[in-house]
């Protein structure tokens, strides 16, 4: 992307109670770019967030806009406008007053005002919503309404705050369908915080991965997926069996007592790495030409295939395949070289990747609780 | 509306007896006496004689007024201003507030008597440095300046909880919607902490307009109040009858104003979080 840089964080710190919260980030947002927070609850989004919308001073580091340093200028002179986390309509005012509230602020005519809230309610699919009282509305509506709200200023910048997140999944997906429409059709830089993946990828033209305060991966959604940087990014982007293997020598890997054929090189010698194969990369074949062999110990069917759990050597793999197998069987595992992505060691190495205690209803249950805390 | 089981109503039924009691007895005793003369039978004599004390009606109208205005330009300020300290200075000036209320009303009117007394502490310290004596007791302003001494908290408190409730989102939203603070104040905090002054306003009206007290001791008898005026008919025994009338107009122009005030603010409840 070559477009010119619109916001810069340059070494961004913020502490609260002794408590790091924001570990020195540097991010640089382009102009018209459709940019994504991701990463685990209480990572730090929301608070980068703030420190763009003014909300939260950075205890060390600068935030440039437009190349200008903007730590101390307040929100309301900013041209950023946010989507908060659960919308903060005003309860006293109706859906109209509400989006209307910047442009009166600003003093604009009448007439205008009229106008351009009824294009907003049009483009948000609230047409004839004016009158309502917004605790009258849906969760979804009234998302619409936040969002209306902070459009109609036309700010250089959106910020969106996990503004689906208390939406069911039918309307969470229309919802982020429109809301990719919406910024196509305004040219509007937003950057949208998330911690749900399929979000992140599915919506941004760049994500970055976050955790414990510090920003792991920028890239764009291929990317962060094809190439992770680390096991936390690996295991946080879709389904990963993480491996601990040796890189033999360019091109030559070793995990799981076997000597594979890779794409990647440029590690030292026997240097110990983490290897990612994704589920969908591995192939079921006959015992007898697998390079690898295992014992299926769960099997779930998915619609479009079976996710199958696999013993090697004692860590479990998770694979997908559309062939049946029966639990208990012993199978092949054959992997082709460009399915193999080579990690360098890292903090969080060994701590994800094996799926020994994966259950479906583990996984629900953690997404509840994290639901929970979201709240 | 949800019909009462049996058990809710045998536990609502010791507040109803209270209530029948000690709420809605007295209240139709003075309707009773308003309507009635000294051997017992209908009259609207009572009623028709209440333009002659237009004049107390007018003075008592106007000091309560005025005084709740002025608890109000001050109240809401402070409250405004204490929401927004430290924690620490949040309560240390909560328990400066209430402490006064728990003091008797009348002490505090005696205390406020003593200092601005001819030979109080106020007419001491200007003798002090020089300075002729004021009198204060018998003045309007002496008994406003009860009125406000007396009832401030009551106006402070409630504001200043309708502003600790107000959700910080709605300050940041406004913010971040081009708001400068005063802006902010006037579009968002002020309408959302109506409810507090309605029950701050109420709360210091209702006192301030019925009070007779503090006409007696800081207006040294010269301001003849509702409450004083009342007060007198009910000590001389047979005027029960005069002091009910005005009882009850007093009470229905407080239920007036308070009605009014709740139009002011429409749609008041749904912002009571
Ligand atoms: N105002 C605050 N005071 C104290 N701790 C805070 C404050 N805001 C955020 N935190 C803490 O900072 C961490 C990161 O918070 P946040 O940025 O909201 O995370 P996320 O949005 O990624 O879930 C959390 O541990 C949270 O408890
Ligand atoms: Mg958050």
């Amino acid at each position: 992307m070559n477009k010119e840089v619109l916001i810069r964080l340059n070494g961004i710190s913020k502490a609260y109670d002794g408590e790091t919260v924001l570990d020195h980030i540097d991010l640089e947002i382009h102009d018209k770019e459709f940019m994504t927070l991701l990463g685990p609850s209480g990572c730090g989004k929301t608070t980068t967030l703030r420190m763009i919308g003014g909300f939260e001073t950075p205890d060390e580091g600068d935030v440039f806009f437009d190349g200008k340093r903007f730590n101390d200028v307040p929100p309301y002179q900013r041209q950023v406008n946010t989507v908060f986390q659960r919308y903060a309509l005003f309860p006293h005012l109706n859906v109209f007053d509400n989006i209307a509230f910047g442009l009166r602020i600003q003093k604009r005519p009448d007439a205008e005002i009229k106008t351009k809230v009824k294009d907003m309610l049009a483009l948000v699919n609230l047409k004839g919503f004016e009158r309502r009282k917004v605790s009258t509305l849906s969760g979804g509506q009234q998302q619409r309404v936040a969002i209306a709200r902070a459009l109609i200023n036309q700010p250089k910048v959106l910020l969106l705050d996990e503004p689906l997140a208390a939406l069911d999944l039918k309307l969470r997906k229309d919802m982020q369908n429109e809301l990719k429409n919406i910024q196509h059709q305004t040219g509007i830089t937003f950057i949208y915080v998330t911690h749900d993946q399929e979000e992140a990828l599915s919506m941004s033209d760049t994500v970055v991965v976050m955790a414990h305060g510090q920003i792991q991966q920028i890239g764009t959604p291929t990317d962060i997926y094809n190439e992770p940087i680390n096991a936390f990014v690996a295991d946080f982007i879709g389904e990963s069996n993480i491996v601990d293997g040796i890189m033999l020598d360019d091109y030559r890997v070793k995990l799981a007592g076997h000597i594979f054929d890779c794409v990647d090189k440029g590690f030292g010698k026997n240097e110990p790495v983490d290897v990612v194969i994704r589920p969908e990369d591995v192939d079921v074949v006959a015992t007898e030409k697998g390079m690898l062999r295992g014992l299926v110990t769960a099997v779930t069917f998915k619609g479009v295939h079976y996710e199958i759990i696999v013993d090697v050597k004692g860590f479990k793999w998770m694979i997908q395949t559309t062939d049946f197998v029966a639990e208990g069987e012993t199978i092949g595992l054959s992997i082709d070289p460009d399915a193999f992505h080579i990690m360098k060691k890292s903090e969080f190495s060994g701590m994800f990747g094996d799926y020994s205690s994966f259950s479906d209803e583990l996984e629900k249950l953690s997404d509840v609780t994290e639901e929970i805390e979201e709240e | 509306m949800k019909k009462q089981s049996v058990f809710e109503r045998i536990a609502a039924a010791p507040y109803v007896a209270w209530s029948a009691m000690f709420i809605i007895g007295p209240l139709l005793f003075v309707v009773f006496f308003a309507f009635t003369d000294a051997n017992g039978s209908f009259t609207l004599d009572n009623i028709l004689s209440l333009p002659s004390y237009s004049h107390t009606f007018g003075i008592s109208l106007g000091f309560s007024l005025i005084a709740t205005t002025i608890c109000l330009l001050i109240g809401y300020p402070l409250a405004y201003c204490m929401s927004r300290m430290s924690e620490r200075a949040r309560n240390v000036l909560t328990i400066l507030m209430m402490l006064p209320m728990w003091i008797s009303l009348l002490i505090r009117t005696y205390s406020l008597m003593a200092l601005l007394d001819n030979g109080g502490l106020v007419n001491g310290f200007l003798t002090g440095i020089g300075l002729p004596k004021v009198t204060f007791i018998g003045t309007e302003g002496a008994v406003i300046l009860g009125m406000i001494y007396d009832f401030l908290p009551y106006m402070v408190l409630p504001i200043y909880t309708s502003m600790t409730k107000l959700d910080r989102r709605y300050l940041e939203a406004a913010s971040d919607l081009g708001c400068n603070s005063v802006q902010t104040l006037f579009k968002v905090v002020l309408p959302l902490t109506m409810p507090g002054v309605i029950s701050g306003v109420t709360m210091v009206f209702v006192p301030s307009i019925s009070t007779f007290y503090i006409s007696q001791k800081l207006g040294g008898g010269v301001f003849d109040l509702l409450g004083d005026t009342i007060e007198r008919q009910f000590q001389l025994a047979d005027t029960y009858y005069i002091g009910a009338a005005i009882s009850l107009v007093m009470m229905i122009l407080i239920l007036i104003s308070l009605a009014i005030m709740n139009k002011f603010s429409d749609g008041g409840e749904d912002i009571i979080v």
